[in-house]
């Protein structure tokens, strides 16, 4: 009896394998089957905050549109494992790192410079082999509460004040925190990083898994500072109104680590058979269009000169320019991290 | 031999990463002082979370099967539950509840309350099995009751128990959504760290085949504490035993396993709802919600079925011979399950891309990927199942003049039938809650319960994450009832 169910059971069994195997899908809403003329992007920015933007890409380039949605780190790898096996076409990344290690791979083609000089200056790749599509900085949130003195600091070693012990929010694990830190080893030496490291730490920050937690630690008061990216703010009083968020943020001086702009970008991979579709989708990410819709529902800065966001009080680019770091420099990431490791900070 | 190399699959593909490095930086890698370390922080955390899981696991399921505590139908029930809770639900709620418990303390909590489970069951089916005439002997001669407890009982399902140890150990070492969000750091955290800073898949390589030692050993370890297994001819006498009076403890004891129930289901399930309420205002994507139920459901009924297909073979070979050749396969599909899933999944892309293009990002390397990280699931299941079914039925069945093939579809198979069962429940359950594989080989455009949940909570929005955490849960729950189902019934050849 149990052996006929057996029986029955591994024949139904070889049978879904194999209608698996013709490429069926799971019945959600039949997906067009994969044709070489479809233009294919790994996007590691979240579909919730990109989604709507790439699905204005069908019209923009003209040709069908499949887009994949993971963490940039994966997909960075994932891309390199694949090789020139690769069906994507386009990796919309959400750091310069990823696209800096696909690009020292070889796995990246140079766009054209009609692309890249659409951008402001030092926002493409030297070598143009990616382009940046929206920028962040660091900034400094605090509880007016607790730190109303933040108006007025200019660098972030501010934090390193005894008096801050214990209420100074960061996020350890996340990587623009982590590109701040490079951009401390650039700006001070690995000597006078590693110092800044061991001070902040004697001074007790608390961690926390990501931004947001930081943000709602400043907003509750658990914590007096907190280090964040600018827009998690912006889309806060967004959302919830001025009014109803405790917490403000402070840009800290231009030329200082702690005002560190990180950018999100896009390369076209190299040996691509959509390279000109896929030229075409970054020339959208670049278009007024697609820059607006960053300025307004990401609270990100443009890389675009002339945009300025419709929603949200952003403080212009141009004010906060200074520190120069090349920012293919921030792929020195795993010193980055040895250096945490070292002090502690992990 | 196929299901042996298709384990190997990973192993391969790493040491040919790893070859890359030149054996100077891999010397260079292991010496590291913080690779030493982070082994010896592992360690520790497994050690912990596979001895407590033991404990709470083998208590539970005695408290439920031979003790009058008060409620133990209701705690048979709940006990296995936790095992649809993914362990990186339960790391989130503990730790937007209590800040403070980030390190070892919250990593050794949460993953014991996600992992006892993976012992509870099989020690609750040993014990339903076990004759309570034994121990009632033992009594008999004058031993106390707790005498009785070490001497016989725990004689009894050590067997079981050491597998369900087993399972848990090498899910405490591949795990990383947990220890991440807990911020304690151990070796998959590097291995993480390496492709997310340089990229750098040599090193993760290097690291990656310390682990798969770490897991051989471990294993070996097992098969040390199995090497006495005890099988008899026919269940004993089916009867329901003389539940064990526990007198004044019967309130503490039902309050303590209440507690750990409390704790490792009502606890998340309470964050889960909490976020749901006030994510209410956000809307509710119903279309994207049913077609993750959907793929979930689709994708993982295939993991399993085809889990199951590889592990019958496995099992009944390890169980029944206890050849070189039949260690070393069994220990060989443990591999996979002790690494990363990220590293499995990147193996997969490397062969995918290379020799089956026409599959790759399809269901069926998906459906690979699930059958390298969980045959061990299905394996373990089967094979104390065979084990504990006597090999003289077998040998009758040959005597009297049966082919081999006969003897496996009219005794062997039947006799493991609640086994193979138990086994597929459960890689069901674990391929539903994968996260890192299923991100980088389903097919594009496809998201599951446990993707959506990723998308969701990548940009905080925990309250339009928690419809997919739930419904995940709910789903999970289905093959968990199954599984109980399974030990119940687990009675050997009666039918």
């Amino acid at each position: 009896m149990i052996a006929r169910r057996t029986l029955t059971l591994s024949a139904a069994a070889l049978l879904a394998l194999s209608m698996a195997a013709c490429g069926q899908d799971s019945g959600d809403g039949a997906q067009e089957p994969l044709s070489d003329d479809a233009l294919v992007i790994y996007s590691g920015r979240n579909e919730t905050l990109v989604g709507p933007l790439l699905d204005k890409l069908e019209t923009a380039t003209g040709v069908d549109v499949q887009v994949r949605y993971g963490g940039s780190s994966e997909m960075a790898a994932q891309l390199l494992e694949e090789g020139e096996g690769t069906k994507a076409d386009l990796f919309f990344s959400q750091d310069a790192g990823a696209l800096g290690a696909l690009a020292k791979a070889g796995r990246l083609q140079a766009l054209p410079d009609a692309t890249t000089s659409k951008v402001q200056e030092g926002f493409a790749d030297p070598a143009g082999l990616w382009v940046a599509t929206s920028a962040r900085a660091r900034v400094i949130a605090y509880d007016p509460a607790q730190a109303p003195e933040a108006t007025s600091m200019t660098t972030v070693d501010a934090v390193l004040d005894p008096k801050y012990k214990g209420k100074v929010g960061f996020a350890p694990t996340n990587a623009s925190f982590q590109s701040f830190v490079t951009a401390l080893r650039v700006s001070k030496g690995e000597a006078g990083a590693k110092a800044w490291l061991e001070a902040f730490k004697a001074n007790e920050p608390k961690a926390y898994d990501n931004n947001i937690l930081v943000l709602d630690a400043v907003d509750s008061g658990q914590v007096a500072l907190g280090l964040v990216n600018h827009y998690y703010w912006y889309e806060r009083v967004a959302e919830k109104g001025a009014d109803a968020v405790n917490a403000k943020i402070h840009f800290l001086d231009a030329n200082d680590p702690g005002a560190l702009i990180n950018v999100a970008g896009a390369g076209v991979l190299a040996g691509s058979q959509q390279s000109e579709a896929a030229t075409k989708a970054v020339d959208f990410l670049l278009s007024d269009e697609a820059q607006q819709y960053f300025a307004d529902e990401t609270a990100e800065y443009p890389v675009v000169a002339g945009i300025t966001s419709t929603k949200h009080d952003l403080v212009p680019l141009a004010d906060l320019e200074g520190l120069a770091i090349d920012l293919n420099a921030l792929n020195s990431l795993e010193e980055t991290l040895a250096m945490l490791d070292e002090v502690g900070l992990t | 031999m196929v299901v042996a190399l298709i384990a190997l699959i990973p192993i391969g593909y790493l040491v040919v990463r790893a070859a890359e490095a030149g054996p100077g930086r891999i010397v260079a890698i292991l010496a590291r002082q913080r690779t030493v370390e982070l082994v010896g922080r592992s360690l520790l955390l497994v050690t912990l979370v596979t001895a407590l899981s033991v404990v709470i696991g083998v208590g539970l399921a005695f408290l439920a099967a031979r003790t009058d505590v008060p409620g133990r139908r209701v705690l048979a029930a709940l006990a296995p539950l936790p095992l649809a809770i993914p362990s990186y639900v339960a790391a989130f709620a503990w730790i937007s509840a209590l800040p403070q418990i980030a390190g070892l303390t919250g990593a050794v909590l949460v993953l014991t309350l996600c992992c006892y489970p993976y012992v509870y069951l099989p020690v609750l089916a040993a014990l339903r099995r076990a004759d309570p005439g034994l121990d009632e002997v033992a009594r008999s001669l004058g031993r106390t009751p707790w005498q009785t407890f070490r001497e016989v009982t725990l004689r009894q399902v050590r067997p079981s128990a050491a597998a369900g140890g087993l399972l848990v150990a090498l899910y405490t070492l591949s795990d990383f959504g947990a220890v991440s969000i807990l911020r304690y750091d151990v070796f998959t955290r590097v291995i993480y760290t390496a492709y997310r800073s340089s990229f750098d898949r040599s090193t993760a390589a290097v690291l990656s085949l310390l682990l798969v030692a770490l897991t051989v050993a471990i294993s070996v370890g097992e098969s040390r504490v199995r090497r006495r297994d005890v099988a008899r001819i026919g269940a004993g006498v089916a009867r329901q035993p003389e539940p064990l009076r526990l007198g004044p403890l019967r309130l503490p004891m039902a309050g303590g396993a209440g507690v750990v129930v409390v704790l490792a289901l009502g606890f998340p399930i309470a964050s889960l709802l909490y976020w749901f309420t006030t994510g209410l205002s956000a809307g509710l994507d119903a279309g994207r919600l049913g077609a993750g139920i959907a793929a979930t459901a689709w994708l993982s009924l295939l993991g399993a079925v085809a889990c199951t297909l590889g592990a019958v073979p496995v099992g009944i070979l390890a169980a029944r011979h206890r050849g070189r050749f039949a260690t070393v396969i069994e220990q060989v599909t443990y591999a996979g399950h002790a690494l990363p899933g990220i590293v499995v999944a990147l193996a997969l892309v490397f062969l995918g891309v290379r020799v089956v293009p026409w599959a790759y990002q399809e269901a069926p390397l998906l459906v690979l990927a699930y059958v390298v990280l969980f045959l061990p699931t299905a394996v373990g299941s089967v094979r104390s199942s065979v084990a504990q079914s006597s090999v003289r039925g077998e040998e009758v069945a040959r005597s009297l003049g049966a082919a081999p093939g006969e003897v496996l579809r009219r005794v062997t198979l039947p006799l493991a039938a609640p086994g193979i069962s138990a086994g597929a429940a459960l890689v069901l359950l674990t391929c539903m809650k994968e996260l890192p594989a299923t991100l980088l080989l389903r097919p594009t455009g496809t998201d599951t319960l446990a993707t959506s949940l990723w998308t969701q909570t990548g940009v905080g929005a925990y309250g339009a994450a928690a419809p997919y955490g739930l419904a995940l849960v709910v789903l999970a729950v289905l093959p968990t009832i199954w599984l109980m189902r399974a030990s119940a019934h687990d009675r050997g050849s009666e039918s």
